[in-house]
């Protein structure tokens, strides 16, 4: 089992909203879908489901073309950002109602629904109608018919931006484990590279309606095949800076700090990119090297410490562990872990990739 | 904390208690006045007690026309709220289909009250008018001014024609503020467009259809200039609706007191209805 794109793309008037996509995406995976607002995201997903027709290219499901097949001969669920249930069903209702559409036993119906409730902690309120639950709750239910229905592709889109911050986390950590032990496709989109790495899996970056690189998560992330990719996977924004190398000895363009780098690539000048979390406070790694910084903006965000700095035409963030207070325009020192650098070329591809 | 005493901030409330004094308190006030005692002219009232009262309570011209009251507000809910809905699903809902249909569907509205009245019978007039003409050519008796029925008919066609507008926008806005996911998540389930109305479209209007109703229900219940252009209550008292009726007694038969009496019974009427059905959809909010 399957899901295939076929260089699907969607145009609606003049504006390419998919542009020629091909991807391949296994049973048993979860699919992160990373990118920022207008990235085709949900628009990919209901080419999916079938919510949607591509303008041309086809869709395979299980060796079969699928292209055009409305969603409900389809054997795929969906939950939205915001918290879709059934308004005047209870918890119970709204969760068996998939299955009474399609004739299930009342039987089989309930047991399958206590399963599923108990999973996602929702068994106390099986009787109480969806107003009357926490946004996090509503969201429950909603993942929950999604999950009863033994679905082929559940797609999730943007399950947890709508709930606030303890909710979601805890509802991002059980995500994966709802997963782990079925038979089907998971798609998840989100705009937060944090989501991406949490749930693991794969991940496809998307920006402006192209799918820029797809793979294992943690490859896409440590080995992004070029600029936009690690741009599109890095929060917050990736620092950018050109670069000339001679030999061993690299040297920023914009200023005279210079680092030895053992990477093997020929001479000349390179873009690198350089993650907030390897520009920190204090020491990191063994090829670490001081750069200078004013002070722009520095806050804490739980117990990480984000520092936005200038240098010269450079302005950088940083991100240290612990609670790191700055003064706005003070000057300070701060590190940068060389081994950690992606150095891109002259067309953006990374060349570090070895 | 020294709170500063200055009573002047009161000065600026004057506007709006004179205003509020004129137009509803002193009016109302001389009706209530008129229907405790009886005048012959001159300024000259002796004091009736609740005569009028119980003289309207059970004189059977009320009760009639109590009853061809609700008749006719019962109709016109049960035509105009389900057309209303009808059209409104039906309505495009983006493109330039929009703005014309709105245009269109808010025309009736923006006609005064009189002149739809008036539209109305010519329309109608049997022998001149498009509708009456018509239907008499493909062999209907048809003749609003002489036949009950044919009044009847008319009547409830114009208020339909006049009114189910505003029925229709707002449900247009009740169904337009439902996120398309809701219909995305139906159709995943496989739920058919009956389900998707009931379940979804329904639940999710139910907020506007109320104000619907009792807006009709009011503006119906009080109606009076269109009938009165159309029919003028006739053919005989066939279709003297309570403001109707109202009218002719008083400045017909310049019976004051009975006539004030009335007006109050009236009133009151149409503020209990609106209370009980007030009440009653917001209990059904509190319950889900």
């Amino acid at each position: 089992m399957s899901l295939e794109l076929k260089n699907v793309e969607k145009k609606v008037g003049i504006d390419t909203h998919i542009h020629p996509t091909s991807l391949k995406l296994e049973k048993n995976t979860i699919n992160v879908l990373l990118g920022s607002t207008l990235a085709g995201k949900t628009t990919l997903m209901q080419i999916m489901a079938g919510l949607d027709k591509p303008t041309s290219g086809e869709i395979w499901f299980d060796g079969k073309n699928v292209t055009g097949m409305k969603v409900q001969k389809r054997n795929c669920s969906m939950v939205y950002q915001q918290f879709i249930n059934y308004p005047n069903y209870t918890v119970y209702e709204n969760i068996a109602s998939p299955l009474v559409i399609t004739g299930v036993k009342t039987d089989e119906i309930k047991q399958r629904v206590g399963k599923v409730a108990e999973l996602l902690k929702l068994s106390a309120m099986l009787n109480k109608k969806p107003d009357e639950l926490s946004g996090g709750q509503q969201q429950r239910t909603a993942l929950a018919r999604a999950l009863v229905k033994d679905s082929d592709l559940i797609l999730l889109d943007e399950p947890l931006a709508n709930l606030d911050f303890k909710l979601r986390e805890e509802l991002r950590e059980e995500l994966p484990k709802l997963f782990e032990d079925r038979d089907c496709i998971v798609v998840y989109a989100t705009t937060e590279p944090s989501d991406a790495l949490m749930i693991g899996g794969n991940t496809a970056t998307l920006l402006e309606g192209k799918v820029i690189q797809y793979g294992k998560t943690l490859e896409v992330y440590n080995k992004p095949e070029n600029l936009i990719s690690a741009k599109v996977f890095s929060d917050p924004p990736m620092n950018i800076a050109e670069i000339t190398k001679k030999g061993e000895n690299c040297k920023f363009t914009d200023n005279d700090v210079q680092w030895k780098s053992s990477v093997k690539i020929k001479d000349g000048t390179y873009r690198i990119g350089i993650r907030p979390h390897n520009i920190t406070t204090y020491k990191e790694g063994n090829n670490s090297v001081e750069i200078n910084g004013k002070v722009q903006i520095s806050e804490l965000s739980g117990s990480e410490s984000l520092i936005h700095f200038t240098n010269g035409n450079l302005s950088w963030v940083s991100l240290s562990n612990g609670t790191q207070q700055k003064n706005v325009g003070e000057d300070t020192k701060l590190y940068m872990n060389t081994d950690e650098f992606l150095y891109f070329d002259q067309n953006n591809r990374l060349v570090n990739n070895g | 904390m020294n709170k500063t005493i200055n009573q002047k901030a009161w000065y600026f409330v004057i506007p709006v208690f004179v205003l509020v004094a004129f137009n509803a308190a002193i009016p109302l006030m001389t009706v209530v006045n008129y229907s405790f005692q009886e005048t012959f002219g001159n300024n000259v009232f002796a004091w009736e007690g609740t005569r009028w009262f119980k003289q309207i309570l059970l004189s059977e011209r009320f009760h009639a026309s109590l009853g061809r009251q609700f008749a006719f507000t019962f109709i016109i809910l049960l035509i105009q709220i389900p057309l209303g809905i009808a059209i409104a699903l039906t309505m495009p809902k983006k493109g330039w289909g929009v703005p014309v249909c709105l245009i269109l569907m808010s025309m009736p509205l923006l006609i005064p009250w009189n002149v739809v009245g008036a539209m109305w019978n010519i329309f109608a007039l049997p022998d001149i008018g498009f509708l009456g003409y018509t239907l008499n050519s493909v062999g209907f008796d048809y003749n609003f001014t002489q036949q009950p029925g044919d009044a009847w008919f008319t009547t409830i066609l114009m208020d339909v024609w006049h009114w189910t507008s505003l029925v229709v926008l707002l449900s247009y806005a009740g169904l337009n503020s439902i996120q398309p996911a809701y219909y995305q998540a139906a159709e995943i389930d496989g739920a058919s467009r009956w389900a998707t109305f009931r379940y979804i479209e329904l639940p999710k209007m139910k907020k506007v259809l109320t104000l619907a109703i009792l807006l009709r229900f009011m503006d119906s219940f009080m109606i009076y200039t269109e009938p009165f252009v159309l029919t003028g209550g006739g053919p005989g008292n066939t279709t003297a609706f309570l403001s109707i009726d109202l009218v002719k007694m008083a400045l017909g038969q310049f019976d004051l007191g009975p006539a004030a009496a009335m007006s109050l019974i009236y009133f009151f009427i149409v503020l209990l209805v609106c209370w009980v059905f007030y009440n009653l959809m917001m209990k059904n909010e509190a319950q889900s």
